[in-house]
């Protein structure tokens, strides 16, 4: 009875336990991470040398809105069913009850379907790119491919994809509009995708605010609560505040698209700068969605490696609640070039400038944290330290790219992509990597061998910064992106960024590997087996691992 | 001495290398801006050549603080860990030193920005449209000149020409002068971009963005559409034959200007005098005014084809 199981389909698809739903977020993140960077590779092969090679309409010539579909496809994936399923629903669900002391979420079933939410979320999105795809047609396979084996060739990409949705992850009207483009259903079902996904967000988020403010073990008071869970109650916040304008303005575009209002149409008295400035009014508070859960997590790992308490404890809560405040009031940095009044840019660059002061006291508190430890450099420590200095360089170009009149040069060049890969891709991911070796051993109480999570770490830091430090270089010489081809002088760099992304991708392969070798033989482990300090431990580690299916059945109490 | 070396060091680093004139466009495998080719890149340049300076410091001094913990604080190193928590003196020091370093960095930002923004005294206008996918381009004071530029097919290239930059027809531009941009779009948004003048604008149906350049020197300069705008955003670049005054007006004359657009200036500077007769005789539109009236007028966003008029230089 101590620790008794429901069935398997009871468990899994009807789950009402934190733990469970956090494993479902985990793996769903790393499916769709599968897909999301095959989207990359297939951007980055089409990338390495200039003309259009693979990505073509079968007569030899480019396929715009094939290549357009692609950034969409990758940008939404990883920002919606990567980053925020892994970090929010797969550790947050995991080890924010574990850390505070809980038995589980203050809404289990609300927990559930915030979950299942996502997937038909998902799917309407990998749909929206695959409805009209000639191989759903039976004349493709009968007569269409007869005649390309008379000519020598086989499949080609497009066959596989419809029309879909080739707007860019910000579905901009009017190009999102249906009156010019996109005048099929993709659009439609890429916006329910993240109506649904938003849904899912916010029930989320109301399910982590009430846990943290409402469950917490005896004695631990808001400034005792681990900065991870700190990470996430900001977060959550961020999330009811920020994802609800998103609701609203995609479904203004919808009823533009469908039901003959004028929102965003200029012929009718609309604007497509409102459209803008809606979208990162929530646009920009996501980012921060998406990395403040990682701050905690980095916290948590630089603290416990150091073997030391974590330095300026409230400097690092309040850092994180002031970016979060702060990161409301910035959204039009994303819009310099739109013709905004030079007041207002000039006002956007000074709250822009101003998120660098409680980012750089985060950089600095967790050098503080080290300083003096006795540092073991084991996995999760690696992706810390990766994390620190590859996020100090995404923010100092995010420090140039917030003055409007720089911005003018660099706006929607590579140089912007660079820019928010370092901070999301090596930000962000590492820090989902750098959990999922903290936690792996806690989760499913055994644990991974230590020379293949540094093989993973490695690869993926050379791969990543092959990737992506090449494109500040491409963007000051004026690559715009989102392009599916650029003038041969741009071809060097292009080629050095397309192999860092196949070393990256072998590198993801191989971390498949891991997960599994460690799930199925990897070593047993206790329940503190990172030897935290009792200083600095959170409770997570006062339990088994993997820990009980109800934990805590007599509530911890925190000095 | 030393900081001057480091100096000469980190230039020739990170500058272009030197290019002739007539040449603006991407070099292989260039790892910093075009050549500015007008004030205003100019200033974006020397802004950025001083962000560069502060940012690679920042970034060096976290990768040398990381580096000496990672030596000085590693287990064996340093076997037992000490359990300080809190430094009042050095945490107000790193939140009050970024504070001063982001004030420097903004006083000159909002110079730029503000010089950057649009020239009050601009000597002609060019209303450039976009289109899917290509832009139009009319030069109102100059005898409503107007033509369409298509990127050059890969295929029609030839001897001279860069594929995706060059295009059918060039815009040509008087050096020295203060030109006003006036930019809008016909159907979906596309920016008009030309990296070596230092202008972007987004190109927004419904709306005349306002931007301006002064070319330093003659010379062919590229950019190209950065707003997704559909299938073939990769394929609308931007062209720029910058002259001589007098060869612009040869080149203007030849393709329906008059003389009468050339004897005054399109806008006056305002005077006293002058403004007051400015308001009773509206009917020579100046483009500043223009602007003005057509800022909302989704109508005005012209739609018509035009021929090609164009005869090159």
């Amino acid at each position: 009875m101590a620790d008794h199981k429901p069935g398997f389909f009871a468990r899994w698809f009807m789950s009402t336990n934190h733990k469970d739903i956090g494993t479902l977020y985990i793996i769903f993140s790393i499916f769709a991470g599968l897909v999301g960077g095959l989207f990359s590779m297939l951007m980055r092969m089409e990338l390495q040398e200039p003309g259009v090679q693979f990505i073509t309409d079968g007569a030899g010539g480019p396929n715009g809105q094939l290549w357009n579909v692609f950034i969409t496809a990758h940008g939404l994936i990883m920002v919606f069913f990567v980053v925020m399923p892994g970090l929010i629903g797969g550790f947050g669900n995991w080890f924010v009850p574990l850390m505070i002391g809980a038995p589980d979420m203050a809404f289990p079933r609300l927990n559930n379907i915030s979950f299942w939410l996502l997937v038909p979320a998902f799917l309407l999105l990998l749909l929206s790119a695959l409805i009209g795809a000639e191989i759903f047609d039976i004349s493709f396979w009968t007569d269409t491919l007869q005649a390309r084996a008379a000519d020598g060739q086989g499949f080609l990409i497009k066959d596989f994809f419809g029309v879909g949705a080739g707007t860019g992850w910000t579905v901009y009207p009017p190009l999102s509009d249906s009156k010019i483009t996109h005048t099929g259903v993709s659009v439609d079902m890429a916006i329910f995708a993240l109506h649904l996904a938003g849904a899912s967000s916010i029930l989320g988020a109301a399910n982590f605010i009430t846990t943290i403010f409402n469950m917490r073990a005896p004695g631990m008071t808001l400034h005792k609560m681990p900065l991870f869970v700190w990470g996430m109650l900001v977060t959550a916040f961020l999330l009811v505040l920020a994802v609800p304008v998103l609701g609203g303005a995609i479904t203004m575009l919808l009823t533009d698209r469908n039901f003959g209002t004028a929102f965003f149409n200029p012929e009718l008295g609309g604007d497509p700068v409102l459209y803008q400035h809606l979208f990162w009014f929530f646009g920009h508070p996501e980012v921060y969605i998406m990395i403040l859960p990682a701050f905690g997590i980095i916290s948590h790992i630089v603290s416990t490696f150091s073997k030391k308490p974590i330095f300026g404890y409230l400097g690092m809560a309040y850092a994180m609640v002031s970016i979060g405040f702060v990161g409301f009031v910035v959204w039009a940095h994303h819009m310099y070039t739109v013709g905004l009044d030079v007041n207002t840019r000039a006002y956007f660059t000074a709250a822009t400038l101003i998120i660098a002061v409680p980012t750089g006291v985060k950089i600095f508190s967790w050098i503080a944290t080290m300083w003096g430890g006795s540092i073991e450099f084991k996995t999760p420590m690696l992706w810390a330290i990766g994390f620190i200095f590859l996020f100090t360089i995404g923010g100092v170009t995010g420090v140039v790219l917030a003055n409007a009149g720089m911005d003018v040069a660099l706006h929607d060049t590579y140089y912007v992509v660079a820019h928010f890969h370092y901070v999301l891709s090596l930000g962000a991911v590492f820090a989902l990597f750098a959990g999922f070796y903290y936690w792996i051993g806690k989760m499913s109480g055994r644990q991974y061998p230590e020379w293949m999570g540094c093989v993973h770490f490695w690869m993926t830091f050379i791969g990543v910064n092959a990737i992506f430090f090449p494109q500040h270089f491409l963007g000051l010489q004026g690559m715009p992106r989102r392009y599916i081809d650029y003038p041969d002088a741009f071809a060097g760099w292009n080629q050095v960024s397309s192999y860092g992304a196949y070393l990256t991708g072998i590198a993801t392969i191989f971390f498949i590997f891991v997960v599994f070798y460690t799930l199925l033989k990897g070593k047993k482990v206790g329940d503190n087996y990172w030897n935290a300090q009792p200083q600095s431990m959170t409770l997570e580690w006062t339990v088994s691992s993997p820990p009980p299916f109800h934990q805590f059945e007599i509530q911890p109490k925190v000095k | 001495m030393k900081f001057k070396a480091i100096s000469l060091f980190l230039v020739t680093l990170f500058s272009t290398y030197a290019l002739p004139a007539f040449a603006d466009k991407p070099e292989p495998w260039g790892i910093n801006f075009q050549k500015a080719a007008s004030p205003l890149a100019e200033r974006i340049h020397n802004f950025h050549d001083m962000m560069l300076w502060i940012i690679i410091s920042i970034a060096l001094f976290v990768l040398v603080l990381l580096i000496w913990v990672i030596i000085r604080y590693n287990h064996k190193a340093n076997p037992e860990p000490r359990q300080f928590t809190h430094n009042v003196l050095i945490e107000v020091i790193w939140t009050l030193a970024p504070i001063v370093i982001l004030i420097f960095i903004a006083i000159p930002s909002f110079q730029l920005l503000y010089y950057n923004d649009r020239t009050e005294t601009p000597e002609m206008t060019l209303k450039i449209v976009g289109y899917q996918w290509y832009w139009q381009y009319k030069y109102p004071d100059h005898g409503d000149i107007t033509f369409d530029s298509y990127m050059i097919a890969e295929k029609d290239i030839t001897e001279g020409q860069t594929r995706l930059l060059s295009t059918d027809a060039q815009v040509v531009l008087p050096v020295d002068t203060d030109i006003q941009l006036l930019i809008s779009a016909a159907d979906v948004l596309h920016s008009w971009t030309v990296p070596a003048f230092g202008v972007k604008m987004d190109a927004i149906p419904g709306r005349w963005n306002e931007a301006w350049v002064r070319i330093n020197e003659p010379g062919v300069y590229y950019g190209q559409c950065s707003e997704l705008c559909g299938k073939d955003h990769a394929y609308m670049p931007i062209e720029i034959k910058a002259v001589s005054k007098e060869d612009y007006k040869t080149w203007a004359l030849a393709n329906g200007a008059t003389q009468e657009n050339f004897e005054k200036p399109a806008l006056e500077a305002p005077q006293e005098e002058a403004s007051a007769e400015a308001v009773e005789a509206p009917a020579e539109e100046t483009p500043a005014q223009e602007a003005e009236t057509q800022g909302t007028d989704a109508e005005s966003v012209p739609t018509e084809q035009t021929e090609q008029t164009q005869t090159t230089l």
